[in-house]
């Protein structure tokens, strides 16, 4: 069964229809690159999944359950769309990590507000949080930054605050990560750590969305290639479908542009 | 007239402007949340009426409203301000007096609260959302602090602006130390006019001194 399913999503800001019916299905463990030219809706998509915007129309199904029906929409509390998006996590282009609070507490954080709402966290509370102290010191131990435990975002280098924001959506354990362009908004020089940390995550059960346009790396990460154009996928297949033998007309010229530039 | 006598009774006349800080901080940094919550809401009549609160209050002098609360409940309702205060005997002019300084700081310092929660950027919220946080801990665990730091300097000239203002509570006879220290030039005595200023200057210094110290507590981080 797949993990992921989304089905004719459609979304508008006013007059201008930003997701025209966008569709796509995934299996646990894949990794999905997702490219397209500005203005795509690619970051839309994300934000969709991620319950920042509710789509106009469509469906979202995760595991079998369906989180999102437009034909069956019951008023959702503040708490039910709370819960469904604990499926997802979401990097954001720009890191968004919370400046007063050190890395680990960064990455705790969210996990320890979590927490608090297990029904035995009076009873063991001291070690629930010690549980999750470590757990947090372990993922920023994976992205590499176990020296920087106690440093605030501020002091860090945009690679490492990426990587820092990456601990962070893998501490709450998502069944699907996404990354809206995680490197676009570093150094050039700084791209190749966070994408080595992204790389390094694929897993046979860490299912992973990446909105890039990095495309040596969606080349050789995805599983699965999706090119979108205007508010469609234009074009899906493997990687090496999409990148060496593109059928449509946009995808081929995306690529020659892509190219001189 | 001796220097201590002066010193002791325009330290009296003070305590009276103290009073006035003190009451008017107390009640205006909790009112002015309000009036925020009230300019920012998603209702419009309530953000409409609550805008135009504070276009009115900010856009009259305070000595305007001073005479309007002191004369207006007279006049319109024949309602008299109580002669006493927290079980003590006190001038019921402190009362009208109180009431238009609370409602002029609210007013300014609720713009203060907005600036600072305008200025939260969207992300921090929408990192907050997709960690699973409900909108409670989104403001208080994220957002307050952030607020918080940019706030304190703004803040803290609102404040030492409130010590200086305190005086104009004399034009509606609270005798606050330039009232008393009018009492003398009227007898002819002129210099403790000018002395009142050292007593600003220490009390605003002394202000000054906390903020900075607040301000680099908070300089723990940036952002
Ligand atoms: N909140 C919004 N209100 C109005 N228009 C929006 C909003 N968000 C996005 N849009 C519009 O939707 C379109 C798609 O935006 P989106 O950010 O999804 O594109 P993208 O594929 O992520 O582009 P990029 O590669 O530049 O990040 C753009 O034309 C954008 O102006
Ligand atoms: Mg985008």
């Amino acid at each position: 069964m797949a993990i992921l399913e989304v089905r004719d999503l459609k979304k508008s800001f006013g007059d201008t229809q930003v997701l025209k019916g966008v569709g796509f299905a995934m299996e646990k463990g894949e990794v999905l690159a997702i490219i397209g030219s500005s203005g795509s809706g690619k970051t839309t998509l994300l934000r969709c999944l991620n319950f920042l915007e509710t789509p106009d129309c469509g469906i979202i199904t995760v595991n079998g359950e369906t989180l999102f029906d437009s034909d069956n929409r019951s008023p959702h509390s503040e708490g039910e769309i709370r819960k469904k998006r604990l499926h997802f996590g979401l990097v954001f282009q720009s890191f968004n990590l919370f400046p007063q609070y050190t890395v680990l507490k960064n990455v705790s954080l969210a996990v320890e507000l979590l927490a608090r709402e297990r029904s035995d966290y009076k009873q063991n509370k001291s070690e629930i949080l010690r549980e999750i102290d470590s757990s947090a010191r372990e993922i920023i131990g994976r992205v590499g930054l176990s020296e920087k435990m106690d440093a605030y975002p501020f002091q860090l280098s945009g690679g490492q605050q990426q990587r820092v924001a990456i601990a962070r959506a893998l501490a709450l354990k998502p069944e699907i990560l996404c990354f809206d362009e995680p490197t676009s908004a570093l150094d050039p020089e700084l791209t190749g750590e966070v994408l080595k940390v992204i790389r390094s995550l694929k897993s046979s059960d860490r299912t992973m969305i990446v909105v890039t346009h990095e495309m040596e790396f969606a080349r050789n990460v995805a599983d699965k290639v999706i090119f979108m154009a205007d508010g469609q996928v234009e074009e899906e297949g493997t990687a090496e479908e999409v990148f060496e033998r593109p059928r449509s007309q946009r995808t081929k010229a995306f690529f020659t542009n892509y190219k001189k530039s | 007239m001796s220097f201590q006598t002066v010193t002791r009774m325009l330290l009296g006349g003070f305590a009276e402007n103290g009073f006035i800080f003190i009451m008017t901080l107390l009640m205006a940094l909790p009112l002015g949340l309000v009036i925020t919550f009230g300019t920012m809401s998603s209702i419009r009549p309530v953000k409409w009426l609550t805008r135009t609160f504070v276009w009115i209050i900010r856009g009259t002098p305070l000595m305007l409203q001073l005479f309007v609360v002191m004369y207006v409940p007279g006049l319109l309702f024949d309602i008299q301000m109580p002669d006493h205060m927290l079980g003590v005997q006190v001038n019921p002019r402190m009362y009208s007096a109180l009431i238009a300084f609370v409602i002029n700081y609210a007013a300014y310092i609720s713009e203060i609260y907005r600036g600072g929660i305008e200025s939260i950027p969207k992300g921090q919220y929408e990192a907050g959302q997709v960690l699973g946080m409900t909108k409670g801990q989104i403001f208080f665990k994220v957002v307050l602090m952030q607020v918080v730091k940019r706030i304190i300097p703004p803040l803290g000239n609102e404040i030492i602006t409130l010590v200086k203002d305190t005086s104009l509570a004399r034009v509606i006879a609270v005798q606050e130390i330039l009232w008393i220290a009018e009492e003398f030039s009227a007898r002819g005595v002129i210099w403790p006019l000018f002395y009142t200023g050292v007593y600003f200057l220490v009390f605003c210094g002394v202000l000054t001194l906390l903020f900075g110290y607040i301000e680099k507590k908070l300089n723990y981080y940036r952002g």
